[in-house]
């Protein structure tokens, strides 16, 4: 009865979002406030990547706010977990010979590719998520092939603190010298397509990249972990 | 307009998912087919026939770049929405566990002391 | 031309998938199902032209998500009653 009930609902529903969705012509198009920032894009920020210069620089306090949501979830995640009674003995195996030998391969070149795609953010598709999120997997790769693979949780909270820290900073040096808060002149600009322009946006990138990987090592780690009596 | 129709389609299975079934994890689920469903139909608003990526790295864009590229807001958008839905999925998972360990049932119908 | 028949195709799998996904009373199976949900999700970005947004879901999506809910479907029960 409650299917039934839902199917109709879900009918009527879609039959009215279709009817709204099919007004926008597909493929054609339709500029609004993103003209100004496709045009006037490269001569404010001479950054190639135009999504990372909208996601930094104008609408950089967006960010902010997703990076304190991101720590908010880890959080909650790390204080839940703490308290659960859960099963935590369970039997994880080790990894076989060939998972352990890859892995070890594997982990500082998975590192050494996430630091690249964080730090050239400003140049190539990529940025500070996407890098700390290769950073994340390079950790879990070493703790599903060895059971004695424990990564330092105080050494990743005190990354994760300075990190968020350094993007407040910088806004706020940006509030005192450039004259608004997450201002892009204080830092000279520099010629197009070159590593070291664009102002403060590669600065910004690598304190998220960073907290990003910290904060999401971390969280599979409380997800995965066992307690210290069961080892 | 098949892009924006299929996306329409996984939004509403995953309202169906939230909203008929009985199992938690099923739930969960869901709302994760959900957000990847309204991901596709904010980009395939941003889209335009013909065009490259908005990634400036030839002279040729430089010049006149509004004739040239895609449009670069919505994608700036689904980066923030994809992030978030990861947390939020995080979020209800460990919400889910800490149920298990009460119960052991993941039937929602267990789960009465708010009813009166 | 081609390129189009081959992105209806995708967009028929995703909506296949989402059903399995939804239906099935194997939570494994399920979890496995978004995951490659979300993989099929990245190529449709790169048909728009969207390479950060590719990228990022690649490796939140399909890594990520899929990651922790097997470990969640691990530590509670496998199959729905």
């Amino acid at each position: 009865m409650r299917k039934w009930v839902a199917i109709v609902f879900l009918a009527f529903l879609g039959f009215f979002m279709v009817k709204i969705v099919a007004t926008f012509p597909f493929g054609e198009e339709n500029w609004g406030v993103a003209k100004h920032y496709v045009d006037r894009g490269i001569e404010e920020n001479r950054g190639s990547n135009l999504v990372t210069s909208i996601v930094v620089n104008y609408r950089g306090f967006d960010t902010l706010g997703e990076v304190t949501v991101l720590f908010l979830a880890a959080t909650a995640l790390a204080f839940l977990l703490s308290t659960c009674r859960c099963q935590k003995k369970y039997n994880r195996i080790e990894g076989s010979l060939i998972l352990k030998t890859a892995a070890d391969t594997l982990f500082p070149l998975l590192i050494l590719f996430g630091a690249y795609i964080f730090i050239h953010g400003h140049l190539t598709p990529g940025g500070g998520f996407q890098g700390g999120t290769v950073i994340a997997s390079a950790v879990m790769l070493m703790l599903l092939s060895r059971l004695s693979f424990h990564p330092n949780h105080r050494a990743l909270s005190v990354t994760e603190g300075l990190a968020g820290m350094a993007f407040v900073l910088i806004g706020l040096a940006g509030l005192i010298w450039g004259g608004s808060f997450l201002a892009n002149n204080i830092l000279p600009l520099g010629q197009w397509n070159r590593l070291f322009s664009a102002g403060v946006i590669p600065l910004i990138y690598i304190a998220v990249g960073l907290k990003v990987g910290s904060e999401l090592s971390g969280l599979i780690t409380d997800m995965i972990a066992t307690t210290k009596e069961e080892k | 307009m098949a892009f924006f129709i299929a996306s329409i389609i996984l939004i509403l299975v995953g309202l169906y998912a939230v909203l008929v079934k009985k199992n938690i994890m099923k739930i969960v689920i869901g709302l994760s087919i959900m957000d990847t469903g309204v991901n596709i139909l904010i980009i395939s608003l941003g889209f335009i026939r013909g065009r490259t990526a908005p990634i400036i790295n030839t002279r040729d864009l430089l010049v006149n770049t509004s004739s040239k590229v895609v449009d670069p807001l919505p994608q700036a958008l689904v980066l923030t929405a994809i992030v978030i839905g990861v947390a939020v999925t995080a979020a209800a998972l460990s919400i889910v566990m800490l149920m298990y360990s009460r119960k052991k049932t993941l039937e929602i119908d267990e789960y009465k002391e708010l009813k009166w | 031309m081609i390129l189009e028949y081959f992105m209806l195709l995708l967009l028929i799998l995703m909506i296949g998938l989402a059903v399995f996904a939804v239906e099935t009373r194997d939570l494994l199976a399920a979890v496995l199902a978004a995951g490659f949900i979300s993989l099929v999700a990245s190529i449709v970005y790169l048909y728009l032209q969207a390479p950060d947004v590719a990228m990022t879901e690649a490796a939140i999506g399909a890594g990520l998500t899929t990651l922790i809910f097997i470990i969640a479907v691990r530590k509670t029960e496998r199959y729905e009653k």
